[in-house]
């Protein structure tokens, strides 16, 4: 199992001490991002949070997905995808945030009440 | 009768076939149509359905507009629709417009056609997927049907919440469910463009050899794949929202209904991008063969069709103006909706650049092309208006934004597709239609076209809103001017229509390549065989029309014997 | 490479002329000898294996891309939401079992492992390996299914639902203890009546009508966190992410056992794995919303 050269014609074989390594490493940041619940770093949290998640999900891209080895264009199409996801959702976080002011003003004189059975 | 395609340089494209390798005639029966895998039958299939969409669409905006010839009476009583039955024909019609209609129309009908014989290619990447995404349009409709028989749909193809979450009381979530299965349909079809156009190009056509259609069929593709599923997503998550209240969007639940709108045109606002982008690359290719001429500006107009997809993604706000959306965004999507201006009028530009002092054949794809410019120049001026945040906020939700958009896309996108249609119509019938008719039926709908919305833009400008049922007596004229135009406009779309069946029962046969254009799908025979191609035909510039010469004696063009091609640009 | 046209099968015409543009007449890596026939494995429109597994490999990637922006919708709602009412995702992800949410962490990270080595099976004519992977990462999929299950009923059975099933019968009371920095996990209303011997003229709690209920636990409000009315729609967006995640799941074990099926039949080797790839793509991505929605829905502080 731990031959030095597999190969195959149509593409790159994942080595099995990548497999594992990258696994391992997987477990270890969950195990990580869990503990990190009970050390309070107030905002810095959830940031801290999503950092491991991130490194967690190249973990699975580059490795597991095959990007690290493939041509380019994949990841860059990847890319693309995860481009346009944020434009889209911090512009609308962005807007939200601005008018929030309005939509507190108009709460504070009429307030919420989900009507019961809604 | 020869049964060997050769297309090695000198030979001249043989106009005859064996029958039996005719596409339409190679295999017989429903079930050859309904389950085959060939990207040409597929495509046919596509453009019945399009054109069945689109007199159904139609049919709802005849009724609009025949109601209102008269404003209301001094009860309120309509011509023959109420109010409520009013608010259902405009949604209906848009919906049924742009998610059966205008979003497949070019891709799917024409591309799906023209896309791989034109990249000298035996069929797209992937045909089953191609099949699936015929099949899912065909399931869309079904649930259209089901809306218009379970109550119809009011709350405009927009479904703004709160009225489509919580008050309508119209078949909302069939509608819903309709169009989120369009939109997969529609994806399906963008990514085996984009795949098709990365991985199946012949040897020798690099990305800068490709045909422009070819191009904007890329930039289509991009942005299917990008944009369609967040309405997926904004779709379903309005359903659940209209089925078990979850409070996303609705204010009384604490949700935000801007919210609604900023996920909503996020998607909708690429979308009008997904149907222009197309016409213009078909306009792109009409010029130049029309004119005779190598298109003038061939890099700018392929960069300037993937700044078009690009730019698209960062305007979206400008819907958003009068809705609540911040000051701040508004202003950023004001000033970057002026961007989006500039590669489209770069086109406008190389294509004039490409007719002047070419030598213009006024055939019908041409008259189309040229109907295109016009009516495309005067809608992408008006968007500026409406871009314009201070004049928008006049604006907003008149009839000037109705008559601006008509202008794009009908003007625009229905012009292309009826000038690729004469195009490309007698490489996938193998017949020629009368040249009279058919521009006969192009200036009647020309004249019906800017009578119905040429005076929508004083109107609006003058502050009569758009989806009302009624109106005062100042605008009586505008309507009834509009409404004459409508019935002018449906005249001149049915001289089109008889036209175009009349030359499949009575149409002189079509040559290999009658317009003498130099890209690659009028290399085989009209119609083309069923694998399009024996051997591969030779890569050159798709513009070079060197590369053709009249043949009386077929009635098209052939390759030149003794053609050496010019240096590449 | 993804720039530079593929060579065909079937010889082009020779060139005329100028323009060889560096084209070679014969196929390159995976086409020995395929000229005259077609490789079995290689569909009629493409021209070498290689072309077709580029095409499969490109069109499952650019899937992924709308998978993606698919799930933005969500993830957008969910970040304004909790942007904009902090104290309410605080309050109400209280609610959420973080052991079950590692745990299904766990399973689907295992499961990405056996996924990728499936397609290291295929690729080396391992066919026993092959169904090995396959079939542990199906079982891995069903076990973070029957997880889900778990904690959907344990909501479903407190009145937990979504939107208008959201009727929570016997709710929990959340306090922090300052002093110690501890939080204190919820405890049923129910529980802390029965401790302190609360009840209504008499009437102990645990006979007491459902109004009569409401009463004590308006009671204690004050000592504990107010439940914010907006809690209601955590839960939708909860259901929301989990349940569309879990849909994606279902759809990734329709597909694997589609796969295993046909590797059973030997249908995979080195020269045609594509569906594995793709499929093991897909699973990757399933398994990626995962790995951020663990930490934004049960790591909240």
């Amino acid at each position: 199992m731990s031959t030095a050269h597999e190969h195959n014609d149509i593409s790159h074989v994942a080595p099995v001490k990548v497999l594992l390594g990258v696994f391992g490493a997987l477990i270890f940041l969950t195990v990580l991002t869990v503990a990190a619940v009970f050390v309070d770093l107030g905002p810095l949290n959830i940031w801290i949070a999503m950092g491991i998640a991130t490194v967690k999900a190249l973990l699975v891209a580059l490795f597991f997905m095959h990007l690290a080895y493939d041509r380019p264009f994949n990841g860059i199409v990847f890319m693309a995808a995860l481009v346009f996801s944020g434009l889209f959702v911090s512009i609308a976080l962005l807007d939200s945030r601005e008018y929030k002011k309005n939509v507190d003003d108009f709460r504070a004189v009429t307030p919420l009440s989900i009507p019961a059975g809604k | 009768m020869s049964t060997t395609t050769t297309t090695a340089p000198g030979a001249l494209t043989p106009a005859v076939q064996p029958e039996s390798d005719n596409y339409l005639k190679n295999s017989t029966g429903l079930l050859s149509w309904a389950m085959t895998l060939d990207h040409k039958r597929i495509g046919v299939m596509y453009l019945v359905a399009v054109l069945a969409a689109f007199f159904l669409g139609g049919m709802f905006a005849l009724a609009l507009r025949t109601e209102l010839f008269f404003p209301a009476d001094s009860t309120g009583q309509g011509l023959f629709l109420t109010p409520d039955l009013y608010n259902q024909m405009f949604s209906l019609h848009g919906a049924i417009m742009v998610f059966l209609f205008i979003i497949p129309s070019i891709p799917a009908a024409l591309g799906n056609f023209i896309l791989p014989v034109m990249l000298g290619a035996k069929d797209v990447a992937f045909p089953r997927l191609n099949l699936w995404s015929f099949y899912l349009w065909c399931v869309g409709a079904v649930f259209f049907l089901v809306v218009l028989m379970q109550g119809g749909l009011d709350t405009g193809w927009t479904f703004y919440t709160p009225y489509s979450s919580t008050k309508s009381l119209t078949a909302v979530v069939p509608a819903l469910m309709g169009a989120f299965i369009l939109g997969f349909s529609s994806i399906f079809t963008g990514i085996n463009f984009l795949v098709t156009l990365h991985k199946m190009r012949p040897p020798g056509m690099t990305f800068f050899r490709l045909p422009l259609f070819l191009w904007g069929l890329y930039a289509t593709a991009v942005i299917q794949v990008l944009a369609t599923p967040v309405l997926g997503i904004t779709l379903l998550m309005l359903v659940v929202e209209r089925s078990f209240g979850i409070g996303i969007f609705d204010p009384a639940l604490g949700g935000d209904p801007v919210l609604f709108q900023h996920f909503f045109w996020f998607y909708s606002h690429p979308a009008v991008y997904i149907m222009i982008l197309p016409g213009m690359a078909i306009i792109s290719e009409v010029i130049s063969t029309f004119s005779r001429k190598h298109i003038f500006g061939y890099r700018f107009i392929a960069c300037s069709s993937i700044a078009i997809a690009l730019f698209g993604f960062f305007v979206w706000g400008h819907h958003m103006f009068t809705s609540g959306q911040s000051p701040l965004a508004s202003t950023i999507f004001s000033a970057l909706t002026f961007s989006v201006a500039v590669p489209s009028a770069i086109k406008v530009f190389n294509w004039l650049t490409t007719m002047y002092k070419g030598n213009i054949v006024l055939g019908a794809p041409m008259i189309y092309a040229l109907g295109f410019l016009f009516l495309f120049a005067i809608g992408g001026l008006t968007g500026l208006f409406l871009g314009t945040m201070g004049t928008d906020i006049h604006l907003h939700d008149t009839y000037f934004v109705v008559a601006h958009f008509h202008y794009v896309m009908v003007g625009g996108t229905l012009w292309a597709f009826l000038a690729g249609l004469y195009y490309w119509w007698p490489k996938m019938f193998g017949k020629m239609y009368s040249e009279r008719s058919a521009i006969v039926g192009s200036i009647v709908a020309f004249i019906g076209f800017n009578l119905t919305f040429f005076p929508q833009f004083f109107m609006g400008s003058q502050g009569m809103p758009r989806r009302y049922f009624t109106y005062v007596p100042e605008f009586q004229i505008y309507h009834q001017l509009s409404t004459i135009g409508a019935y002018t406009l449906l005249v001149g779309l049915l001289i089109v229509a008889y036209n175009l069946v009349q030359s499949l029962l009575k149409g002189e046969r079509a040559p290999s390549n009658p317009w003498g254009s130099a890209t690659l799908e009028w290399q085989c025979t009209s119609p083309p065989p069923y694998y399009n191609f024996k051997d591969s035909p030779e890569v050159g510039d798709p513009y070079d029309l060197d590369r053709v010469q009249w043949d009386p004696k077929t009635k098209g063009y052939v390759n030149r014997p003794d053609y050496v091609p010019s240096a590449s640009h | 490479m993804s720039t530079t046209p593929h060579t065909a099968g079937v010889a082009a015409a020779p060139p005329h002329g100028a323009h060889a543009h560096g084209d070679h007449a014969h196929g390159g890596h995976g086409d020995h000898g395929d000229h005259g026939h077609h490789n079995p494995d290689v569909a009629h429109h493409f021209d070498t294996a290689n072309q077709q597994f580029d095409a499969g490999k490109l069109g499952i990637w650019a899937f992924l891309v709308t998978e993606v922006l698919f799930f933005s919708g969500l993830f957008c709602a969910y970040s304004i939401w909790r942007n904009l009412n902090p104290e309410v995702f605080l309050y109400a992800h209280h609610y959420l079992d973080t052991t079950l949410g590692a745990t299904n962490t766990v399973v689907l990270l295992f499961s990405s492992l056996t996924a990728a080595w499936a397609v290291r099976c295929a690729q080396l004519n391992q066919k026993k390996g092959l169904v090995l992977c396959l079939s542990l990462t199906l079982l891995c999929a069903f076990g973070f299914l029957g997880v889900k299950y778990v904690e959907y009923s344990h909501k479903l059975h407190d009145g937990i639902g979504w939107g208008t099933a959201y009727q929570p019968h016997n709710p929990k009371l959340f306090s922090e203890l300052t002093a110690s920095g501890h939080y204190l996990n919820g405890r049923y209303v129910s529980e802390i009546a029965a401790e302190r011997n609360l009840g209504i003229d008499g009437v102990p709690y645990a006979e007491l009508d459902n109004a009569g209920k409401f009463q004590i636990a308006e009671q204690l409000r004050p000592e504990f966190l107010p439940e914010p009315v907006k809690v209601r729609t955590f839960f939708g967006i909860y259901y929301g992410m989990t349940g569309l995640h879990g849909v994606h799941v279902v759809g990734g074990i329709l597909v694997f056992l589609w796969l295993l099926v046909r590797a059973l039949k030997g249908q995979f080797h080195a020269g045609y794995f594509g569906p594995v790839d793709y499929a093991a793509l897909y699973w990757h991505l399933v398994d990626l919303v995962w790995i951020y929605l663990f930490p934004m829905l049960y790591l909240i502080h």
